[in-house]
């Protein structure tokens, strides 16, 4: 067995985790919303894709640049309509309110496209690797990888170098304060949970190219997103790169040593993890 | 007509009502202070007017526009700012960033810059890369002016800008007050330190529970007139 190459393949699933989990942890961030519907709506943006592939005929890349304006509308009015009702002091409503939603969802997506399971077709590149140092790395895993830097990187670029930024954050410390500075928190709100569900369709691509996806797998998704947020340390967005990362190579390491040790290696690295620092990694120090 | 006026402005809190049928004026280019001992209904007052609490629409006018029933950011876009009590600084904002928020959304005149903030307070430009909330109380302040200032309002509220701090610094904070007047705003300023609100306002009213008390010139007032609105004891 080559631990190099377990290790490499974990980093790189791990950017797929870290996609997961990056939409989540913005908008607890910026809104202290816990929105347990995220992996459904990981799942129904997979659907929403699948859907354009088909229509269109085009590949998923192109299909997910139709998708991402329509996931931001769809976040912008889920959080106007819906969640901006339910947010205050008391974290219980949203999180029912949001359990509901995963409920709904999983069921309409059932109706609508059946418990099959379906796949996003990856064309060529599905299949295509690099031979680098000796390592056979898949281009698949290694875009992923690099996509959840580049949203990374593109989020904190948003979070502090632009006004809307400096609205979010501000915001997320005083809302009321925020109000006098002319800024209306709901729709700084709505803007964040737009920005949110495009993640999640960016999320929602690698998934579906890389593996089989049906209505019922958000759960599982919200399960590793939620790890690697809670790793990194609540509202930290380089620390649920790095939460993303210590879950994939728990996993890939945990796979190589028995397959059927995976999905566990990955929870119980989470919980050591939170034994030595319950905070996480990188917690905020405002908070 | 006066610029801001509220008109029989009542407010509450669940059962507790904090104030009963205000009417304040304030005129173009005036500087109106709010006197009163604590809990007379100053602070909700100015939370009132500026939107954090909502009242009926003709309860607070601008120019004659009713804008009693906005919420805060809209009455902010009207050229309302307000310093808040405590200061509310935003803890994730460095200073600069704290200034840039305030102009962020209306930029009004555009007398009041970064430039000229910091030409106003010079400390704040040595401390910008600083967080917000590590200054002292004193520069804390001066960010909260600065920071309603970017807006460029045409009215200024500001409650209780000199509480907890050193007189020396609140000499320094109500230095900027005639500068702040020149560059066109009008201002209500809160404060519980009487001396201090008599030497800059054109015009006081003093409340007690929730009520105006009594209003005048600073040189018409009496000492004695004003303890009896401020504490409700009659001198012999």
């Amino acid at each position: 067995m080559n631990w190099l190459d377990t290790i490499v393949q974990g980093v790189l699933l791990g950017g797929l985790y870290a996609l997961f989990a990056a939409g989540l942890s913005l908008v607890f961030g910026i809104m202290r919303l816990v929105n347990l519907a995220h992996g459904d709506l990981i799942v129904l943006a997979a659907y929403l894709i699948l859907v354009i592939v088909s229509v269109l005929g085009i590949s998923p890349f192109l299909a997910v640049t139709i998708a991402l304006p329509l996931m931001f509308a769809s976040g912008y009015v889920l959080q106007r309509v819906v969640l901006n009702r339910v947010l205050g002091e008391d974290i219980l409503p949203p999180l029912l309110v949001t359990f509901g939603i995963s409920v709904v969802l999983q069921n309409t997506m059932q109706e609508a496209f059946s418990a099959d399971t379906r796949r996003l077709p990856p064309g060529d590149i599905g299949t295509a690797s690099l031979q680098v140092a000796g390592l056979n790395i898949g281009v698949m895993p290694l875009l992923t990888f690099a996509s959840a830097v580049l949203v990374i990187v593109v989020l904190n670029q948003i979070f502090y170098r632009t006004a809307l930024g400096r609205a979010f954050r501000a915001t997320s410390d005083d809302a009321t304060t925020a109000s006098l500075m002319g800024i209306r928190p709901s729709r700084i709100f709505a803007q964040a949970t737009g920005i949110a569900l495009m993640i999640v369709t960016i999320a929602a691509l690698y998934l579906g190219m890389r593996a089989n996806f049906d209505p019922s797998i958000g759960p599982a998704r919200l399960i590793y997103a939620f790890e690697a947020v809670i790793i990194g340390g609540l509202g930290s967005l380089w620390g649920t790169l790095a939460g993303g990362v210590i879950i994939g190579v728990a996993q890939t390491v945990g796979a190589a040593i028995n397959p059927e040790w995976q999905i566990l290696a990955g929870h119980v690295a989470f919980l050591l993890v939170l034994l030595v620092k319950p905070r996480g990694l990188f917690p905020r120090a405002v908070d | 007509m006066a610029l801001l006026s509220t008109h029989g402005l009542t407010a509450r809190y669940g059962q507790f009502q904090a104030l009963f049928g205000v009417d304040i004026e304030l005129g173009e280019g005036e500087c109106v202070a709010i006197i009163g001992a604590n809990g007379a209904g100053k602070t909700t007052l100015m939370r009132s007017i500026s939107g954090v609490l909502r009242n009926a629409p003709a309860s607070v006018r601008l120019r004659g526009e009713e804008i009693g029933a906005l919420p805060a950011d809209e009455v902010m876009k009207r050229g309302i700012s307000m310093v808040p009590e405590g200061r509310r600084l935003f803890p994730s904002l460095t200073v600069e960033e704290n200034l840039l928020i305030g102009g962020q959304v209306r930029k009004g005149s555009g007398y009041w810059t970064l430039e000229r903030i910091y030409a106003l307070f010079p400390i704040l430009a040595e401390r910008r890369r600083n967080a917000g909330t590590a200054l002292s109380g004193g520069q804390q302040q001066m960010v909260a002016i600065g920071r309603a200032l970017m807006a460029n309002p045409d009215v200024l509220l500001c409650d209780e800008i000199s509480l907890g701090l050193a007189p020396v610094v609140i000499k320094d904070i109500y230095k900027a007050v005639p500068l702040i007047r020149e560059s066109g705003a009008s201002m209500i300023v809160v404060e519980q330190d009487i001396g201090q609100a008599l030497k800059v306002a054109d015009r006081v009213y003093c409340m007690m529970e929730g009520r105006v008390t009594l209003s005048g010139r600073p040189e018409e007032l009496t000492r004695e007139a004003i303890h009896a609105a401020y504490f409700g004891v009659q001198h012999a």
